[in-house]
């Protein structure tokens, strides 16, 4: 494949209720991770993005988001109603063309804008599974208890995920939650929907976030230190939460393989698990070494804007690459309820 | 850019209301016939590319996810295209991306509207802050752009009404076309009521629920093809911004630099007479010889007399929409595939009864937003 790299990545502060609209978010990421890479508006090659018209309340939210682009003259843009981490797949892609050098790559959520626990129940099969009214954190709640149950993690386990996760997050600044409470101390708190306490679950979040990505030379020119994509795949499973041992993540491992994920150590790992059981599921799928950091930024229990999340982990681990404190880095992100679909993206430094 | 070929077509039978199939069931309708047509199953695909317009057409928040299981998609790449009216296209074109890329050999590209489970009149009419309500869905806000079109082309009445009778005619020829009207005339369309001045009852699109789907295969794959594979010799996408002072909303500059980039992929130097058939997207009778102009088949002002002479007829010169086009079957979030997969079937000579004679070389057109996101495509029925 042609050599391809994040040679840029910005994001906005997440807060529970911004007071920028979809354009105004994306205008300052977008700018951001231009100037970052000292690259003007006119020399973007492709144009992706991720969004949802759900989390907007109107259709086509994505076009008036176009606006923080500059899209005059006319663009090269296509659009996914997925996470932001699937836009860079598409660009990806676009990129191995040849003909196109460069691509920016958004993604743009406000959850304040509604109620985003009766929002994503509408994310559900319509037929079977959104009549019953089962929202994200009673479905990771169902997940989490299959974990238990399994016997081979329990409660404790979880909250140390939220308590490093948290304790992480002290040194981001774009982070919107943050603590220093060990585990113990959060296993005083009260269920919110057994087995999960409140620090298991992710906050709500408005935010965006921008990567540029560069293919060969042109990278090099872009960056000092390009974190190059050494592989990129995602896989889906069933949406039936019967159909599925919830406590595995097959299409992690199948999408990790495929992207390479195995070939050396990791050295930081970025997981989009907006619950905390869900990171003992994804590190046990990845098959990470213990020397391997996971979630530097603090993850998704940090910040969590839906269709941000997962193109924030990428943009992460790549400017862990990018700032020389990894030569490897993997990025992770997942869609749907109880990480139906998952995307691993594998990122280095190159001499 | 590795070669790319269209292996397999299917559609829905197009209708208002598809009560006799879920949201899956209407899918894999499409989806089958395409692989039935390819000799696959869904066994041989490498990933599966959705498309569809606003998830508000049916209320269902990234139906994608639950579409999984249906389209045989588990434990493959999945994607979620949405570019507004051009999805369909855009569909195509993402999964022709991941055959020329090299990334796979075999891509199924679905897309589909099921516009009876909402009301895309209200889906399209949100009120948002700090923007003047249209209430008035696609029609409303196309109105004045051809109005515009008319006063500046001086193209007389009759050419809209022309298109309407036109289209509906071929689509008789077209077994999966949602309206069938076979009293339609001009006096028919002309009685019709005004529903957004020049736009009557009768030269406007229906809501359909209906799907399209096409297998896209590499090189190998087509040479091996049970029938005549559609070879993609170019395609394109553009945007522009919806609204900005001096924005020439009748002809869009997103629109002509897509069309530009697709024959220059293509080798395309005189449109009108190397392209043998054209499906454009004309959601309103105008768009034809607004969209003939827009991408170089006619100059400027000039499209309704291709119309008016009889040249996009289904025995015309450059036959436009023999399928029966937009005007005919229009699940929106599929409309812009099903020009794609119309345009191939023309080249493989699989049109049945609206197959234009010695296809070769037609084109597939899609638009969307406000007249702003574009998605083309050439096929040909030798290897360019």
């Amino acid at each position: 494949m042609r050599p391809v790299a994040i040679v840029s990545f910005a994001q906005t502060p997440f807060v529970r209720r911004t007071r920028l609209n979809d354009a105004e978010l994306v205008m300052e990421v977008v700018t951001a991770a231009l100037e970052r890479a000292r690259l003007p508006r006119h020399e973007i090659g492709f144009c992706c993005s991720g969004s949802s018209d759900f989390l907007t309340g109107a259709p086509f939210s994505f076009v008036g988001a176009l606006d923080a682009v500059g899209a005059w003259p006319p663009i090269q843009e296509s659009h996914v109603e997925m996470d932001g981490a699937w836009a860079l797949y598409e660009a990806w892609v676009r990129l191995q063309h040849g003909d196109l050098d460069t691509a920016l790559v958004y993604a743009f959520g406000r959850s304040s804008l509604g109620d985003l626990q009766d929002v994503l129940v509408q994310q559900l099969d319509p037929y079977y599974l959104a009549p019953l009214g089962a929202d994200p954190i009673g479905l990771a709640a169902l997940q989490a208890r299959a974990l238990l149950d399994g016997g081979e993690f329990t409660e404790r386990d979880f909250a140390e995920v939220a308590a490093q996760n948290r304790a992480r997050a002290q040194s981001n600044r774009h982070a919107q939650v943050r603590g220093s409470r060990p585990a113990g101390a959060l296993l005083d708190e009260p269920y919110l929907a057994a087995p999960l306490r409140k620090h298991d679950c992710p906050p709500i979040s408005d935010g965006a976030a921008a990567i540029v990505l560069a293919a060969g030379d042109r990278a090099r020119a872009l960056c000092e230190r390009p974190a190059w994509i050494a592989g990129i795949d995602h896989r889906i499973e069933p949406h039936a939460l019967g159909a599925r041992d919830l406590t595995r993540s097959p299409s992690t491992e199948r999408a990790a393989r495929e992207a390479n994920a195995h070939e050396r150590p990791i050295d930081v790992a970025e997981l989009h698990a907006p619950f905390s059981p869900q990171e003992l599921i994804l590190r046990r799928a990845l098959a990470l070494p213990g020397s391997t950091a996971i979630n530097p930024s603090g993850g998704a229990l940090a910040a969590n804007p839906i269709m941000v999340a997962g193109l924030v982990r990428l943009g992460e681990a790549a400017a862990r690459v990018i700032d020389g404190v990894a030569a490897r880095a993997l990025g992770h992100a997942t869609s749907g309820p109880c990480l139906q679909q998952n995307l691993v993206c594998v990122l280095e430094a190159r001499p | 850019m590795n070669r790319a070929a269209v292996i397999g077509v299917g559609q829905t039978r197009h209708a208002q209301k598809r009560t006799d199939v879920s949201i899956p069931g209407l899918l894999r309708e499409a989806a089958l016939r395409a692989l039935e047509d390819a000799e696959l199953t869904f066994r041989d695909l490498d990933a599966v590319v959705i498309g569809k317009a606003p998830d508000m057409f049916e209320g269902v928040m990234m139906p994608e996810l639950f579409l999984a299981e249906a389209l045989g998609a588990v434990g493959k790449p999945m994607m979620r295209v949405h570019t507004a009216g051009s999805v369909g296209g855009s569909t195509g074109l993402v999964a022709a991306h991941l055959v020329q890329a090299g990334v796979h050999r075999r891509v199924l590209a679905v897309a589909f509207e099921k516009q009876s489970e909402s009301e895309a009149m209200w889906a399209l009419s949100p009120k948002l802050p700090f923007q003047p309500p249209l209430v008035a869905g696609a029609g409303g806000y196309f109105a004045p752009i051809i109005r515009a079109y008319l006063k500046r082309s001086g193209a007389p009445d009759e050419v809209g009404m022309m298109v309407a009778v036109k289209d509906r005619k071929n689509a008789l020829k077209n077994p999966y076309a949602h309206l069938q009207l076979p009293d339609i005339s001009l006096d028919t369309v002309r009685a019709s009521p005004m529903l957004w001045d020049p736009i009557r009852y009768l030269e406007t699109c229906p809501s359909s629920d209906g799907a399209c789907a096409v297998v896209i295969g590499d090189e190998a794959g087509a040479r091996r093809a049970p029938r005549k594979p559609a070879w993609i010799w170019g395609g394109a996408m553009r945007s522009e911004p919806t609204m900005f002072a001096g924005r020439n909303l009748v002809d869009p500059r997103a629109g002509r630099d897509c069309a530009k980039d697709l024959y220059s992929q293509a080798g395309i130097t005189d449109p009108r007479r190397e392209i043998d058939v054209a499906e454009l997207y004309v959601p309103f009778s105008w768009f034809e010889p607004m969209w003939l102009e827009n991408l170089g088949f006619a100059e400027r002002d000039q499209g309704w007399r291709l119309t008016a002479d009889g040249v996009t007829a289904l025995d015309g010169d450059l036959p436009v929409n023999p399928s029966g086009g937009v005007l005919s079957s229009n699940p929106i979030g599929a409309s812009g595939l099903l020009r794609f997969a119309e345009a191939a079937l023309q080249v493989r000579g699989l049109a049945g009864e609206h197959q234009v004679d010695g296809a070769r070389v037609a084109m597939g057109h899609a638009y969307g937003g406000g007249s702003q996101y574009y998605a083309m495509w050439i096929v040909g029925s030798e290897l360019r």
